[in-house]
């Protein structure tokens, strides 16, 4: 379970959440909607704990360990994985071995056994195959040169492989055709279960058509403004923000 | 810092160890008489020792070079021991050689006992100013191939070294390049016959390991027309207060049609985390492309020394012939790094590439400096230089320094250059996988050199790998 108590972020000196509250139950998938700018990018990153994002005020639990005091690498270790809205290139960083370094590395720290070469190829090809990647995908540099497509399905890539217990998703489906979104939306929903949760970031309801959420949260000016069920996102696609924000 | 933090810091260099073995040393200090002593000692014929004196003259009256972008208090060259050699008689075979020795090597990971060797690769080790064993000889010597120590091969292969020794590095090319005309010790000596293509890797393995002791080893490889060698040279030394000098000279000769690959893993002790200590890297080193068609490629990663001043360079003298420079420089803590290439192109349709990757950490300074010349007889000569530097850290400084001369206006010159650091989201992104701050910095430093290390032989490229991690160790967060 995820907890979010009364979180306030800031760049600088720019106060970017101004006290966010939010708990995401176990087995849950919840949609976080807004407009640009509202500070869903910003929430995602301190939850996983990018320098320079400034904790002000909160706190925030997952499984009852304070999420905050942890560097990145312990979030990820801990479960939380996100998938970026823009995904970075590793230049000269071939795919397969960074996957299988990340994958060694979380398994290390949750003291499973590392994967050797053989058993990871297993495991990332049957992955790839999930996602309908092209299996050149293991060779390529990390995102270097691939479309924005791509990029997005090799963050569902990572997701797989990580098996986290709870899963950030940036504007995953930003960018991608019909085809790519149900593939992504299948990839989520296939971790489903009971110790499985997600925050799916997203300006579209066509998204959560396909990974149904249990519950829609509107994000702006930093707060989440107004919450309801998956009908909330139709509302939302019919009339936009503007009349939320009085409400 | 705290005494503790300096000892983890130094830790890291994990060759640092000394070898307690009888030695024998001549007198400090650097005259006649030691050339003389040095000549006789390795049983030398007249036209050798007559080459010394006539080198160590020269010397007296150069002087050091101080176009570099180095900086490091006088060397006293009388201070210096100019040979150290373990003190037991010169082996004749590998059962011969001092069991403390044969640790040493295994302790470095080069195990002499050629069953335990690694597949395919010949290794010749060179102890301070002497080679004391060389592997794989008899194998090499069914195909033609010579490889031996450079001081027996001055004694059995006479009209080859007097041929071609000092003419592609003549002695008076520079000051350290006379010094160690005048006191080389010991080194390789590699010939490959017309035709053959050498069938295992060589490989030199130089330790320095005694004190205040130079190293100045010299190595000459000549490759015949249709002949093709790949050879790498390793190095550490043991961790010491004191800076150490190192002044080697390598000649490369490739005749028509020949292909050599000299591949470096310079890991030399690079002195502490407060800049005390370490090794004088002041080499030479330059192939001549003489034949036509041939090629000479030089790969270098350069992670140790506290000081590095090398330009691997070709003379690109035969029609059509290619010269490679393949660059990784990576300096941390105090350590200073002048390196970079020479590409002369005299002979027609003569093309060279150099790739350069800098890596700067800490307070350290890293300049790459290149020259490409292209003179009026290499019509169609074709240069690519692309020089890359990559900064961890706000203390830390890399300069690219590229020098261009055509005399040929049929020439084609492309030079490309880019300065960067690693940047917050690439380590964010890796690090929100799980990776450590490290283990990031090491992927991403790894993946910007990528296009040099594929250069190397498979085996040492891993090597190479974890080399450039473990440099790194500290320098970020
Ligand atoms: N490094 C930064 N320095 C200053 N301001 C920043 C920085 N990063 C983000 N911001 C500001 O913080 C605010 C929230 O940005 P954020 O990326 O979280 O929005 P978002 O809700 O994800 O928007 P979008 O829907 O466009 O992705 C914006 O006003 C943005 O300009
Ligand atoms: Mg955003």
């Amino acid at each position: 379970m995820l907890e979010i108590k009364n979180l306030h972020a800031r760049i600088g000196d720019k106060e970017i959440l101004k006290g966010v509250n939010l708990t995401v139950p176990d087995g849950e998938i919840h949609a976080i909607m807004g407009p640009n700018g509202a500070g869903k990018s910003t929430l995602s990153y301190v939850l996983s704990g990018r320098d320079g994002y400034e904790v002000t005020q909160g706190e925030v639990f997952y499984n009852s360990q304070d999420v905050l005091a942890l560097a990145p690498e312990d979030r990820a270790a801990a479960g939380i994985f996100l998938a970026f809205q823009y995904p970075v290139e590793l230049p000269g960083v071939g795919n397969a071995n960074f996957l299988r370094t990340a994958v060694n590395a979380v398994r290390r720290k949750r003291g499973e056994a590392e994967m050797d070469a053989v058993a990871f190829l297993k495991v990332a090809r049957a992955a790839i195959k999930n996602l309908s990647m092209k299996e050149d995908f293991l060779k390529r540099n990390v995102n270097v040169g691939f479309s924005g497509g791509e990029k997005k399905r090799n963050e569902m890539l990572q997701m797989a492989l990580l098996q986290p217990g709870l899963a950030i998703l940036d504007e995953t489906d930003s960018g991608l055709d019909i085809d790519a979104l149900k593939i992504v939306a299948d990839g989520v929903n296939a971790l489903r279960s009971a110790r499985f949760a997600a925050l799916v970031i997203t300006h579209y309801q066509r998204l959560l058509d396909y990974i149904v959420p249990d519950v829609v949260h509107v994000l702006v000016g930093g707060r989440i403004i107004r919450s309801g069920s998956a009908a909330l996102a139709l509302e939302l696609e019919a009339h936009g923000y503007t009349g939320l924000e009085a409400a | 810092m705290s005494a503790s933090m300096q000892e983890l810091a130094s830790a890291k260099y994990q060759y640092g160890f000394t070898t307690d073995i009888l030695m024998e040393e001549f007198p400090r200090g650097l005259s006649e008489d030691i050339v003389r002593l040095i000549s006789a000692k390795k049983s030398e014929p007249a036209w050798m020792l007559e080459w010394r004196l006539k080198a160590y003259r020269l010397w007296l009256r150069m002087e050091e070079p101080d176009w570099a972008h180095i900086s490091h208090p006088p060397i006293d060259y009388n201070d210096l021991y100019y040979y150290a050699a373990p003190a037991r008689e010169q082996p004749k075979s590998l059962d011969d050689v001092d069991p403390e020795l044969l640790r040493t090597y295994e302790k470095l990971g080069i195990p002499l006992n050629e069953r335990a060797a690694l597949a395919g690769v010949a290794v010749d080790a060179v102890f301070d100013s002497v080679s004391v064993a060389t592997t794989f000889r008899e194998t090499l010597s069914k195909s033609g191939v010579i490889f031996c120590p450079l001081s027996e091969a001055v004694r059995e292969y006479p009209e080859l070294v007097r041929k071609y020794l000092g003419s592609v590095v003549p002695m008076h090319d520079n000051y350290f390049a006379a010094l160690n005309s005048a006191v080389f010790s010991d080194g390789s000596f590699v010939y490959i016959p017309k035709g053959v293509r050498c069938p295992m890797e060589l490989s030199t393995y130089f330790r320095i390991n005694a004190r205040n002791t130079g190293q100045f080893e010299r190595t000459l490889i000549i490759a015949d027309d249709e002949a093709s060698v790949s050879y790498l040279e390793g190095c550490t030394a043991p961790m010491r207060d004191e800076n150490q000098l190192h002044a080697a000279v390598v000649e490369l000769v490739a005749l028509d049609s020949a292909k050599i690959k000299y591949s470096t893993v310079q890991n030399w002790y690079p002195g502490d985390a407060d800049g005390r200590g370490g090794i004088y890297n002041f080499v030479t080193k330059r192939g001549a492309c003489r034949g036509r068609d041939s090629k000479i490629s030089w790969t270098q990663v350069e992670t140790g020394s506290a000081i590095t001043w090398k330009y691997p360079s070709c003379v690109l003298l035969g029609e059509g012939s290619v010269g490679e420079f393949y660059s990784v420089a990576l300096t941390n803590n105090h350590q200073q790094a002048d390196t970079g290439t020479k590409m002369i192109h005299i002979g027609r349709n003569t093309t060279s590439t150099i790739i350069s990757k800098g890596i700067s950490a800490g307070k350290s300074d890293n300049t790459y400096r290149g020259l490409v010349k292209i003179l009026a007889s290499a019509s169609g000569a074709r240069n690519f230089t692309q020089c890359d530097s990559l900064l961890i850290g706000n203390e830390c400084g890399a300069h690219t320094v590229p020098y261009i001369e055509s005399r040929n206006a049929s020439a084609k010159v492309e030079h490309e250059a880019t300065t960067s650091k690693i940047a917050e989201d690439q380590l964010f992104y890796c690090r929100s996988r799980g990776l450590s701050q490290e283990d990031a910095v090491g992927l991403i430093v790894n993946g910007f050199c990528k296009d040099v290390l594929k250069e190397l032989p498979m085996e040492f490229a891993v090597e190479a790998q974890k080399l450039l991690s473990v440099s790194l160790e500290g320098s970020v967060g």
